[in-house]
């Protein structure tokens, strides 16, 4: 029944990758400024296939929605990015940072592609160190390594808290100089609004200049969709405002199945909810975990007083406090994993410790005393002082702290006027990325011939969770090192195809059909904004499609999203006119996406009867609250093909994984 | 946090397009919860306008985290606000009191014409990085390993200090003269103080320099509102190592 190939080639796991490289077709120099290729997205996926391959020669047109590529979300990463470099000489080996990605993603990712993403790992940091990305150094000239959730191993470079930053501005220069040369032609404020096939092929897309309003014929001989995630499905989420699911959601509607939706990671360590007027949340990189502690009162009482203000947890007497994750987890402590961190706060807090006082008082303390004290006994010594006072061990201290964590509690500071330095952070997990997205084959080709999907937007590398500082690295590795071959070997059947008219009946009625989308949308006229359907959507996302799934409530959700979107599209009311910018419209067209998504994410989760990664089922744990996962049942990525808007009309189409290089096991970090 | 409520007054730049002449309307918003962002609070402006059927005001944001540099505002005029090294997304509504009256205008500069309402075209930028802010090395899984080069923790330090501006135009709309020499020095200094950057330095100071005057932005003379303006705290010292470096491209410059 299965129409999915996933192409993987033959041979030993270490060689799969070269031997395929050795055996794809080219295309020859001459012939490449003949063939075009469109690039939607300029986060790091993107920006680096759109730079790479106009270095290449071909005819690269690259679009984003924001005003400039530089902005993609991608520049909000702050931690790290992975690489197998060993330079700690800790052990690290790509086969351990292979093992570590499909442990983490608690097997069910497909296991080809993340050894090649370990493979190609250590060629990224060259890359962006040639381009001049300015990376922590030590004194001695080399790079700085730290660790993070779920490894054993320091392997994670990093620019203080803004690696994404840095990596994306690296990537943006190489996409910039190509934009100089011609190479690229750069489309800010461009929306893609829908892709056109002709003939069964990705032949180019339907853009909306969001400056004009006016909507646009692109053709190309293949189509790269690096659109990112769709964590904003559930309103409050760290992802940016104008993230979205709406590219990859539409080549899902022309053919593209949809992998894993149900696979969504809750980041443990977000500033918690403030009130009913917030936009957003806002993430507080994991590389905290490397010297803060987290902790809860262990007594309720404690609690209650702290959430009223009677205690500061500075009062709070050390053995009356539950480090709960080195309580549970000895062997990795604060660095268990995300999904394992998340469900252990939200267990406290259920169990009536938290102590924010909002109204579902979630929130846990992110606790840097201990890690001042000891780094400035270090300094101390370090600078000859061997017994240092107090007062001169915690200067120190926070200035260590500060030289490695300093943006990252300003920021902390700036939202919640408390100061990180002198209290604990308050933190509870947040939506933070997707695993799930556009099913692809090992050359990143989706179900639609010629349409390809990079970073975030696929679903292949992370299985059910995703470890810390490897976004950055899946991002890098498709654009840089994977999409350049694959790519090639498919338009090695093009190059004798020439331009692609834009006049074809295909392109006139994908037009009309995102004009009348349009219309129809803007003519509701009815009394709400479109952010009441957002937040309203948002909420049964987080409550019932959340870090804790259960089978009665994904079945009410699938039924409210029904009734929420009949809603939308009677009572929306979008002001101003389609063409001139229009931010509501932009809005509008989104959440319309993210309507169908988030059902099509509770049939997910319900059809997998067993608990992995990030995808808690309540029904599937054990006594002691860990997850329950079902390889005799559902050792599969669930593909799901587009019917209807309503998504229980989906058809499901199952990959099978397959561990040759790897012995499945039951995933302990105890 | 001790979240309470404030009344203000807004007066904000409506401008329905490029080529129509904006002005200042009044708003009154109440009930603003003084944890909400400054972005939040226009949110919320926003929701009211949308509920009485009037067009919403436009403005660019996107990370809401400080970092992306889509926001702008020039808020009571100054540059992101009251506070010194702060974006406009993470300008909370403490900072100001019940029953003020806030005025929010766009960036005010010829090198970034206004789109709509307070949104701005900043394009002129991503050409002046386009014209050299850039190492001309190629995607390869050949570069030399990483650690190749050992660089001085100071000269790595300093680049990515200076390469962390997040190319907001805040510099620029502080100026008297439009300036953009702190964003362009900025951009220069991160690749001048790298081993390799070196290669092209030359020829990169000359290209962005004359970019940058193409684009129209006035010229510097050091008052030094762009290092006080900047939300990231991007020095001064930036220009001087620019100016550095376009003199002696001009003295060891081959052509």
């Amino acid at each position: 029944m299965s129409i999915l190939d996933s192409k993987i080639p033959e041979g030993p796991i270490d060689q799969k990758w070269t031997n395929h490289k050795n055996q794809m077709k080219l295309v020859a120099p001459n012939n490449r400024p003949k063939i075009d290729v469109i690039v939607v997205g300029t986060g790091l996926a993107g920006a680096s296939a759109a730079a790479s391959l106009g270095e290449m020669g071909y005819n690269v047109k690259s679009f984003c929605f924001q005003d400039s590529p530089r902005r993609a979300h991608s520049i909000a990463a702050q931690g790290g990015i992975n690489a197998a470099k060993n330079y700690q000489n800790d052990g690290d080996s790509t086969y351990r940072l292979f093992y570590d990605t499909i442990k983490g993603g608690d097997y069910r990712s497909r296991e080809s592609n993340v050894y090649r993403l370990a493979e190609v790992s250590a060629n990224i940091i060259d890359q962006c160190v040639a381009q001049g990305v300015p990376f922590a150094r030590e004194y001695g000239g080399l790079l700085d390594n730290r660790s993070f959730g779920g490894v054993q191993v320091r392997r994670t470079f990093y620019a203080a808290g803004q690696t994404g930053q840095q990596l994306l501005l690296g990537a943006y220069s190489a996409l910039s100089r190509q934009i100089g040369l011609g190479r690229v032609k750069m489309y800010n404020r461009h929306e893609m609004m829908d892709i056109v096939k002709v003939d069964g092929n990705a032949r180019g897309i339907i853009a909306r200049n969001l400056v004009s309003g006016k909507l646009e014929r692109h053709s190309a001989h293949a189509v790269v969709i690096a659109s990112g995630g769709y964590g904003n499905v559930y309103f409050l989420s760290t992802n940016a405002m104008g993230s979205n699911v709406s590219a990859a959601w539409k080549i899902h509607k022309k053919g593209a199945l949809f992998a894993n939706p149900c696979y969504v990671q809750i980041h443990p360590t977000c500033i918690p909810v403030h009130g009913t007027n917030q936009s957003k949340l806002t993430l507080m990189s994991e590389s905290l975990r490397n010297s803060g502690r987290i902790w809860v009162p262990k007594k309720k009482e404690d609690a209650d007083a702290i959430r009223n203000g009677k205690l500061k947890p500075t009062q709070i007497a050390e053995e009356d406090r539950d480090y709960y994750l080195e309580r549970r987890y000895p062997a990795f402590g604060h660095l268990v994993p995300r999904d394992v961190a998340s469900r252990a706060a939200k267990e406290r807090c259920d169990a009536g410790f938290g102590i924010e006082a909002n109204d579902t008082n979630e929130g846990v303390y992110l606790d840097f005393a201990s890690e001042i004290k000891s780094k400035g006994k270090q300094v101390a010594y370090a600078q000859g002082d061997h017994n240092p006072n107090e007062e001169t061990t915690i200067r120190l201290g926070k200035k260590w702290v500060e030289e490695k964590y300093g943006n990252l509690f300003q920021m902390y500071q700036q939202i919640t006027a408390e100061n990180p330095y002198e209290t604990p952070m308050k933190i509870y997990p947040a939506v933070h990325y997707t695993m799930g997205g556009v099913w692809v084959d090992y050359n990143l080709q989706s179900t639609i011939p010629g349409c390809f999907v990079a970073g975030e937007a696929n679903f292949s590398d992370h299985g059910a969770n995703r470890l810390g500082a490897s976004a950055l690295m899946q991002g890098l590795a498709d654009g840089y090192f994977v999409l350049p071959y694959t790519i090639a070997n498919y338009l090695s059947n093009e190059i004798r195809t020439g331009e692609i008219s834009t006049d074809s009946k295909e392109f006139e009625n994908a037009e009309m059909d995102v004009a009348e989308s349009i219309s129809s949308l803007m003519h509701v006229k009815g009394n709400r904004s479109v952010d009441h359907f957002h937040k309203r959507l948002g909420l049964i996302m987080w409550n019932k499609v959340g870090m804790s799934r259960s089978e009665a409530g994904l079945k009410s959700a699938i039924a409210e999203i029904k009734g929420l979107r009949d809603e939308f599209y009677n009572d929306v009311f979008i002001p101003g006119e389609s063409n001139e910018m229009n931010a509501e419209l932009e809005k509008a067209l989104r959440v319309a996406d993210l309507l169908e998504l988030g059902q099509l994410m509770a049939v997910d989760a319900l059809n997998r009867n067993e608990s992995c990664g990030g995808h808690f089922r309540e029904e599937y744990q054990d006594d002691e609250g860990e997850t329950l996962r079902d390889d005799k049942k559902f050792k599969y990525v669930s593909a799901w093909e587009y019917k209807d808007r309503e998504a229980t009309n989906s058809a499901l189409h199952k990959e099978d994984l397959k561990y040759e290089a790897i012995k499945i096991a039951e995933r302990n970090y105890k | 946090m001790a979240s309470k409520f404030i009344n203000v007054t807004l007066k904000v730049w409506r401008q329905k397009n490029a080529d129509s002449k904006g002005n200042i309307e009044t708003y009154q918003l109440s009930k603003v919860s003084t944890d909400s962002s400054f972005l939040e609070m226009l949110d919320q402006l926003n929701e009211q306008l949308i509920n009485e059927k009037q067009a919403p005001v436009a403005f660019d944001h996107d990370c809401r985290e400080g970092i992306c540099g889509s926001c702008s505002l020039y808020i009571d005029g100054r540059a992101h606000g009251p506070q010194t090294q702060t974006t406009t997304c993470q300008l909370h509504m403490r900072s100001f009191n019940d029953g003020d009256t806030i005025y929010i205008e766009p960036w005010r500069s010829k090198a970034f014409p206004i789109i709509k309402d307070l949104v701005v075209d900043r394009s002129a930028f991503d050409r002046v990085q386009q014209s050299g802010g850039f190492v001309s090395v190629n995607t390869s899984g050949n570069t030399m390993d990483a650690n190749a080069i050992p660089i001085p923790k100071t000269d790595a330090d300093n680049a990515f200090n200076a390469a962390t501006c997040i190319g907001c135009g805040a510099c620029v709309a502080s100026c008297k003269n439009s300036s953009a020499m702190l964003f362009v020095g900025a951009k220069v200094s991160q690749y001048a103080l790298l081993p390799q950057g070196k290669v092209e330095a030359n020829k990169r100071v000359q290209n962005m320099v004359r970019q940058m005057d193409e684009e129209g932005f006035g010229n510097c003379t050091n008052t030094g509102a762009c290092e006080v303006e900047c939300p990231k705290g991007i020095s001064l010292e930036n220009i001087a190592r620019m100016n550095r470096e376009f003199l002696k491209s001009n003295l060891t410059s081959e052509k």
